[in-house]
């Protein structure tokens, strides 16, 4: 029982396979890549494995604290940015394994020609609670 | 009448409704629906007798769910079989209920999920509460691990052990939300004692009420991780303490040692030195000894080391670590803290930023970080 984050890259991974962007796919390639992803979480909910699945926008900000009684500084976005995340999902699962396993068919979602993206995934763990027993 | 209380008769009615014939998956849920009038109900109107009257509930509950054209046949031959008791006793009934939520054909989650609803009588919002995932996960989860022992018969002779596994996953997961998994494992641990005469059952309970006992000296008060060497130890349980060797020692007097009771012992000797520095390390080193024959676990070697380290010094300690595989979780801890006491803080200090970095949980990373920090002040890294 540990949580892992799927996550998924606009930029920083590195290159997919099958890495024509969406913009030159079909109307039909894209229906069956947001099918696909929707059948993916669907899948997870029914084994009680998911927790969390969300999509960014491309947009985003810089922000830091400018001092007491100033407004925070805001800063870009900015193009050059290397890495750039789209999204992620939360699973619950038993194993590692498991937690790769599910990275992998993620990966396996239909893009150009309907063929697998092959995309690069980060798998992270979540910080789990401190055993109470070590031995 | 309290919660828990209601819920401690959990078992004993599901029991009851599979006997009578009800599947286990409909029972279960009609169970859980019992338990929430109960909860609504009896505060305003508490029952002569709580058992029967969530018996009643319950089986009202059952019937109504199999309402449908084609359960009513069999509904019919349900009730007229009714009532079919005295065939089991429902120290029986809770035995089996145990084994059943614990079937080796489940995952470890699924098994802790179901005991916790079936015998533990929790609802699945607090179940999936306690665990932070959506309650439509912990239900489907719930839902399939019914579906999968669906199948197993319920007078089937069960694995202790495999009971002893989920009930101590529970327990050392810890606890976050509004139920106390720590307390809630106790309880069921108590519950499956009563049910059977087992050394390691009692084990496992003593493990956990020696833990337990601890448990308010073993985090400060902004959530950060304290040693056992630095716990304040007029804040342990001392009464649970002695609960904890009691049993313990009942148990090892039945002379049929186990993984449980041997942690229990390990746990017990921690608990009876007044100050750290008057812990018996030496009888620890044998506990470690005697465990390390009932398991292959890297992990009570790596303990072992530390306990050495105690008994017959820092370097002993490191030989006896050098032999275990460096990327044992916590290996690295280790390494830093016999290097400290061995007079070697830069070693130590840079070991428990590694240790950091390797991690599981952000209390740990907290305190490996902390005790890189205070031998850094001491004597500064070269740069």
């Amino acid at each position: 029982m540990a949580k892992y984050l799927l996550l998924k890259h606009y930029r920083g991974a590195p290159a997919a396979v099958n890495d024509v962007p969406m913009d030159q796919w079909t109307q039909d390639e894209i229906t069956a890549h947001v099918q696909y992803m929707r059948d993916f979480a669907a899948k997870l909910e029914g084994t009680g494995e998911f927790v969390d699945g969300q999509a960014l926008s491309t947009e985003g900000t810089w922000v830091r604290y400018d001092g007491e009684g100033k407004p925070p500084v805001t800063d870009g976005p900015f193009a050059e940015t290397k890495d750039l995340i789209a999204g992620w999902m939360v699973v619950d699962v038993d194993s590692y394994e498991r937690a790769i396993e599910l990275a992998g068919e993620l990966s396996a979602a239909p893009g150009k020609d309907g063929k697998p993206i092959h995309e690069w995934l980060e798998v992270r763990p979540f910080y789990g609670n401190p055993p109470t027993i070590t031995e | 009448m309290d919660d828990a209380l209601i819920r401690s008769l959990t078992p004993a009615v599901l029991g009851i409704l599979v006997r009578r014939g009800a599947d286990f998956a409909a029972a279960e849920d009609a169970v859980q629906d019992a338990l929430i009038e109960a909860v609504r109900v009896w505060p305003d109107d508490p029952p002569r007798d709580p058992k029967g009257w969530l018996v009643t509930a319950a089986w009202r509950k059952f019937l109504d769910a199999t309402r449908a054209e084609t359960a009513r046949k069999r509904r019919e031959d349900l009730v007229e079989a009714e009532p079919a008791p005295g065939a089991a006793s429902d120290t029986d009934d809770t035995l089996q209920l145990y084994f059943l939520c614990a079937h080796p054909s489940l995952t470890p989650s699924s098994a802790v999920a179901l005991t916790l609803r079936a015998v533990g009588g929790l609802t699945t919002r607090q179940i999936a509460q306690a665990y932070l995932v959506p309650e439509a996960t912990m239900a489907q989860r719930i839902s399939r691990a019914k579906k999968t022992v669906g199948d197993v018969r319920f007078d089937q002779p069960g694995d202790v052990a495999t009971v002893l596994r989920v009930l101590y996953l529970v327990f050392n997961e810890g606890y976050s939300g509004d139920v106390d998994l720590a307390a809630e494992a106790i309880r069921l641990t108590r519950q499956l004692a009563a049910a059977i005469d087992h050394p390691e059952v009692a084990g496992l309970l003593a493990l956990m009420l020696l833990h337990h006992a601890r448990r308010a000296s073993r985090t400060a008060a902004d959530g950060s991780l304290v040693a056992l060497a630095d716990q304040d130890r007029s804040r342990w349980d001392t009464r649970m303490i002695a609960e904890g060797v009691e049993i313990l020692q009942a148990a090892l007097a039945k002379d049929r040692l186990g993984e449980f009771q041997a942690q229990a012992a390990i746990a017990a000797l921690h608990a009876d030195a007044p100050e750290a520095g008057e812990t018996d390390w030496v009888q620890i080193v044998e506990w470690y000894d005697e465990l390390a024959k009932l398991t292959d676990s890297p992990i009570v070697r790596l303990n072992r080391a530390v306990a050495v380290g105690e008994a017959d010094g820092p370097r002993a300690g490191l030989k006896a670590l050098g032999e275990l595989d460096d990327s044992l979780p916590r290996y690295t801890a280790v390494a830093a803290y016999l290097h400290e006491r061995d007079g070697d803080e830069q070693t130590a200090a840079r070991l428990y930023v590694e240790a950091a970095e390797k991690a599981s949980n952000l209390a740990e990373r907290e305190y490996l970080t902390r005790q890189a920090a205070r031998l850094n002040r001491k004597s500064p890294p070269h740069r």
